[in-house]
């Protein structure tokens, strides 16, 4: 492989700061890579391509006349299909959108241009970002680099997949109930969820608005915390967006300690149903843990184990309404004849997937008059009893550590219509999502049963995301020295 | 089917109406309710729109904070309680002229609830009370095409235009208002009127009805008299002036007394008003009530008004209607008809400011509601709307009140100021119209009255005195009507007797 | 059973979804299952617990009453399947709102 596309975000940025390469040079080995492997990987439902370079040029250009570039200037991002640009389609992974493209674009995606990073494509996704797979996805699934046969785990599943298979260093993904923290964990490298509001979601197609947070994917912590710096901040397009000061997670990164910290095993994330492998690489991340100096205990968090049925009533009622505006008479799909209603109703029959329209009634349902004291007043109810376990638990503890997900990646096909299966993927990630915490997935290791990869998730504080990367730059640093190169270059799944 | 028709005066022996208004109020903001966009009403359709009000995939809503503060007005003003905390919800339904098939409106957390707005109507006043005010956002409008009516029913397509989508709207909903008894459909509209003026004051909206900028919609249901329950209430649409109100609430007595007659059950539904026949006809059936799927909007956080701000637009509240009222009568020593005739001529500002300019409150009513209510009248406009200001009418007054004018000549300098001449008294000037204050021009006049009516003459000196009337007619007609009547009679009366 | 095929149905139509009969024979029982599954939040006493709509705590975020750019008329109909006078062309509406 080209030596351009596995050096790290940090590396490439020191070297065309120092002149050694150019904006254009690095945009072309992607290019070149997403060519090479991406008919295997079928990670970019879009790829930029001469945009792309253009945009690179432009960075060279402003560096040699010395006017200011942002961290990230020149590094090729890619970016999840749920994010509006304005000089690419949007699909969101639907047919209902196909070939939409939008005439505005997202704040992220617009202050990472403006920084000068490199947009170089926009990536597969399960529809909407519903789904722990990317099978959702009407344009086809993704596939895990470390095995083709396999998922990357979703619903940013081809930004995850992009990452690890080196068709771009950074790559933006939506965390709604695990949908960064899975795929990072299934496909080998770093994610994170960001607090909750902590970066924007103007013009990030809504799935569940109080849950979703646009978040970054990296090789490493550092190059992940990078990302996170600069798409981070308040907006004021965005109502729920966090006035207060981006945490200070380069820096962080840039320090990994964990001596002293108090770390905390959520005791209900083990058990049935949780893979040996992955319980066993888990098992030994705290054990690494204590030896680098952290005091861990374990702690219960009563009500996480309705964090599962809580979120899967208020993400579908949530989306039901945010669907709704799909209807074929202003954008994207409109399909059928009869009247405005038989055509809405035909066209959102012919645009979305299963896994969509179940959502959809779902939410019809949970907010129906009558039901909606029972089922979505209920789940909020919950909502309210996870934020006070988090809050209980940080009383005691500075981070909360568990698995990321109970398996590591399945084979594409075995869940894809069994909804609920599909579901307890989410197990761990769910409750961070619901109280709005900052997590992260770094790999520690690869399971026994399959040699796929495993993650370590790690929960702070809402806006103590810095934390986070204190932690993984430590664990991550130890995981080094024991392995001795990085875990994937153990990938084998693809032939480049 | 159709019902045997029955009177008003018929139904309102057997039944007590009870009624209810919704009215929707656009607010007067210079931006929409959730974004940017500029209220530009007549503009190119689709010109002023954004990702936003638009609902584009992705975007976000941000409430415009000066909508929040016209609504807290318009609370206070009602005499409501303001929310210290509230939210927005989601109302979930498709609709073409909606871009995101939901709106979001309040639910069970309204910003203003519980308040009251005292209605002057014939003479006494009604307090209607007030359930809730709360703020939404507007849709698109549609129009229809291929119809014989411009209307929905039969139209082939239609097309949508979504510069109104998003424009802040602000709906206050009345509690049942019932006891009006044959006064309903009065109390309606005069509710209707006393709002609008209530909201001009305010500065918060145009409130054009003929514009849309301030909608109605009437709810009226009977109860048979004495039975203490209250019937099947009906909503009725497109009530798109005062005289809608006042009509439909009478129709629907009207027909709802019919059906009950009839022995049959009154049906909960929505009617559409139609301005020619001035009845309601059938429209959506509210039986398969809609269910909205409320929830709080998750784009949007709460509103929490802080008290300082509350008490920062209470004291910046002008002088209300009712206030206004009450201090006028007062000043001027009103009835409440008076008063109502003042203000239903519109002519309450002008007459203010007529008595501010010197004239006193009787004469400026007399001017105002007599010849310029009538001039107003004949031209079609609003008397305030006259090309004649406060100061001139207060001028010719003072000129009428010092002998210079009298009424006639009055009139005629008034017809002046209005054609453009120029002030009453560049007028009086260009016409030389004064009252002939001089005696001796007039003896001569009313001499030669009497010479050319010796039986009246006589009649007079017999002592029939009312005659002198045609002696006056005669002289001020001989002047041009430039004396003052009463000096002429005077005058006669002196000549006669010797 | 929690929820019955003619509900579903219900749902399908209340949803704007034209769902095939074999789409309604498929999802139906995947719903009844979902639901039932979901239902375990009702084990939660939650007696006096206040909902949570927001997570953030933020109240009072406003915008000021100034004017932002707006999009061109060609921009806000750029993605319209059908446009006629400048406005959105859709079929026919049956109900009135």
């Amino acid at each position: 492989m080209d030596e351009l596309i596995t050096m790290t975000a940090a590396e490439l940025s020191a070297a065309m700061g120092a002149g050694k390469v150019s904006a254009a040079e690095v945009t072309t080995a992607h290019l070149d890579r997403i060519a090479a492997v991406d008919s295997q990987v079928r990670a970019f439902l879009h790829v930029a391509g001469d945009e792309a370079l253009a945009q690179a040029r432009e960075v060279d250009r402003k560096r040699a006349a010395g006017e200011p570039l942002g961290p990230l200037a020149g590094i090729p991002v890619a970016v999840k299909d749920l994010f509006t640009a304005v000089d690419m389609p949007t699909t969101c992974g639907s047919r209902i959108l196909e070939g939409w493209r939008p005439p505005y674009e997202s704040t992220i995606t617009r202050r990472l241009r403006d920084g000068g990073a490199v947009l170089i494509g926009k990536t597969n996704m399960d529809e909407f970002a519903m789904g722990s797979s990317t099978e959702n996805s009407g344009y086809g699934c993704s596939r895990n680099p470390w095995d083709l046969a396999r998922v990357p785990g979703g619903s940013s599943g081809g930004s995850a997949a992009a990452v690890a298979s080196y068709q771009a260093p950074l790559a933006l993904g939506t965390d709604t109930g695990g949908s960064i923290r899975q795929p990072a964990a299934l496909c080998g490298i770093v994610g994170t969820k960001p607090t909750y509001g902590g970066s924007s979601r103007y013009g990030v197609v809504a799935f569940a608005s109080s849950l979703d947070t646009p978040g970054p994917f990296g090789r490493n912590v550092l190059d992940t915390a990078l990302l996170h710096e600069a798409m981070s901040g308040h907006d004021p397009m965005d109502s729920t967006s966090i006035d207060a000061p981006v945490p200070p997670v380069v820096e962080a990164a840039r320090h990994g300690d964990v001596s002293g910290m108090r770390i905390g095993v959520v005791s209900e994330f083990s058990g049935d149903g949780y893979q040996p492998g992955v319980m066993a690489r888990f098992t030994e991340a705290v054990e690494l843990l204590e030896s680098l100096g952290a005091k861990v205990t374990e702690i219960s968090c009563p009500h996480f184990k309705y964090a599962l049925p809580a979120y899967y009533l208020i993400a579908p009622s949530e989306v039901s309404s945010n669907l709704a505006r799909f209807d074929g008479m202003r954008y994207g799909l409109r399909v059928g004849t009869g009247s405005a209603e038989e055509v809405m109703a035909q066209t959102r029959e012919a645009g979305f997937g299963a896994e969509a329209k179940r959502r959809i009634m779902l939410g019809t349902y949970a907010l129906s008059s009558g039901y909606y004291d029972a089922y979505y007043g209920k789940a909020q109810q919950v909502r309210t009893l996870i934020i006070a376990d988090f809050d209980a638990a940080f009383g005691q503890v500075d981070v909360l550590v568990s698995p990321v997900t109970p398996t590591t990646a399945f084979p594409i096909g075995e869940r894809a219509d069994d909804p609920i299966a599909m579901y307890l993927a989410d197990l761990c990630t769910i409750p961070a999502d619901l109280a709005g915490n900052a997590a992260i997935s770094l790999p520690c290791g690869l399971a026994d049963e399959d040699h796929m990869p495993v993650g370590l998730q790690v929960m702070a504080p809402t806006l103590a995301d810095d934390r986070l990367y204190r932690v993984a730059a430590a664990v991550e640093a130890a995981f080094a020295d024991r392995w001795g190169h990085p875990l994937l270059n153990e990938a084998k799944g693809l032939n480049a | 089917m159709s019902v045997a028709t029955v009177s008003y005066e018929d139904a309102l022996q057997r039944y007590e109406p009870v009624f209810g208004l919704e009215t929707h109020v656009e607010l007067g903001t210079r931006t929409k309710m959730f974004c940017g966009c500029v209220q530009a009403f007549g503009a190119e359709p689709n010109s002023h729109t954004c990702p936003v009000c638009l609902g584009l995939p992705g975007s976000l809503p941000v409430v415009n904070r000066l909508a929040i503060e016209y609504a807290i007005r318009i609370g206070l003003a009602l005499n409501a309680a303001i929310a210290s905390w509230c939210r927005f919800a989601r109302k979930n339904y498709f609709y073409p002229d909606m871009p995101k098939n939901f709106q979001i409106s309040q639910y069970d957390e309204p910003l203003c609830t519980d308040g009251y707005l005292d209605v002057l109507v014939g003479g006494r006043t009604v307090r209607v009370g007030i359930e809730r005010v709360h703020l939404e956002e507007d849709t698109g409008k549609s129009l229809h095409i291929g119809g014989a009516t411009g209307r929905i029913q039969g139209a082939e397509y239609s097309l949508v235009d979504y510069n109104r989508a998003g424009i802040p709207l602000v709906e206050i909903v009345t509690k049942p208002v019932p006891g009006t008894g044959y006064g309903a459909p009065e109390v309606a509209k005069a509710y209707v009127t006393e709002l609008r003026d209530m909201l001009r004051t305010l500065d918060v909206s145009d409130v054009r009805m003929e514009e849309g900028s301030l909608r109605c919609d009437v709810n009226t249901s009977l109860s048979v008299r004495g039975s203490g329950v209250w019937g099947t209430r009906t909503e009725t649409k497109n009530v798109n002036s005062l005289r809608s109100v006042e009509r439909a609430v009478r129709s629907e007595i009207e027909r709802q007394a019919a059906v009950l007659d009839a022995g049959d059950r009154v049906i909960q539904e929505t009617r559409h008003f139609h301005e020619d026949s001035g009845v309601t006809t059938s429209g959506r059936s509210k039986e398969e009530a809609q269910d909205y799927r409320y929830f709080p909007e998750p784009d949007l956080v709460p509103v929490a008004p802080p008290p300082e701000w509350v008490a920062e637009i209470q004291a910046s509240l002008p002088e209300l209607p009712s206030a206004r009222r009450a201090r006028l009568l007062a000043a001027w020593s009103l009835s409440d008809l008076e008063f109502e005739a003042l203000r239903n001529a519109g002519a309450l500002d002008v007459v203010e400011e007529t008595v501010a300019a010197g004239a006193s409150p009787a004469d400026a009513r007399k001017w105002w509601l007599g010849e310029l209510a009538r001039r107003a009248n004949d031209s079609g406009v609003d008397v305030s709307e006259l090309p004649i200001t406060p100061e001139a009418v207060a001028r010719v007054a003072e000129l009428v009140a010092s002998g210079s004018l009298n009424d006639q000549l009055a009139r005629q300098v008034i017809d002046g100021v209005l054609e453009g001449e120029g002030t009453p008294d560049e007028v009086v000037a260009a016409h030389g119209l004064a009252v002939v204050s001089d005696d001796s021009a007039l003896l001569a006049a009313i001499d030669e009255a009497i010479a050319a009516n010796p039986d009246v003459a006589a009649r007079i000196r017999d002592g029939k005195v009312q005659a002198a009337g045609v002696l006056v007619g005669a002289v001020m007609k001989a002047t041009r009507g430039k004396a003052d009547a009463a000096r002429v009679r005077e005058l006669i009366m002196q000549r006669l007797a010797s | 059973m929690s929820i019955t095929r003619d509900e579903v149905a219900h749902l399908a139509r209340l949803s704007r979804l034209a769902l095939t009969e074999q789409e309604l024979d498929h999802l139906a029982p995947q719903l009844d299952q979902i639901i039932s599954a979901v239902a375990q939040v009702q084990e939660v006493a939650a007696e006096g617990i206040p909902p949570t709509s927001h997570a953030t705590g933020l109240t009072n975020v406003f915008r000021e009453d100034e004017p932002a750019p707006c999009l061109t008329p060609e921009e806000a109909l750029s993605g319209a399947p059908a446009v006629e006078l400048q406005r959105f062309k859709v079929p026919r509406i049956l109900v009135e709102e």
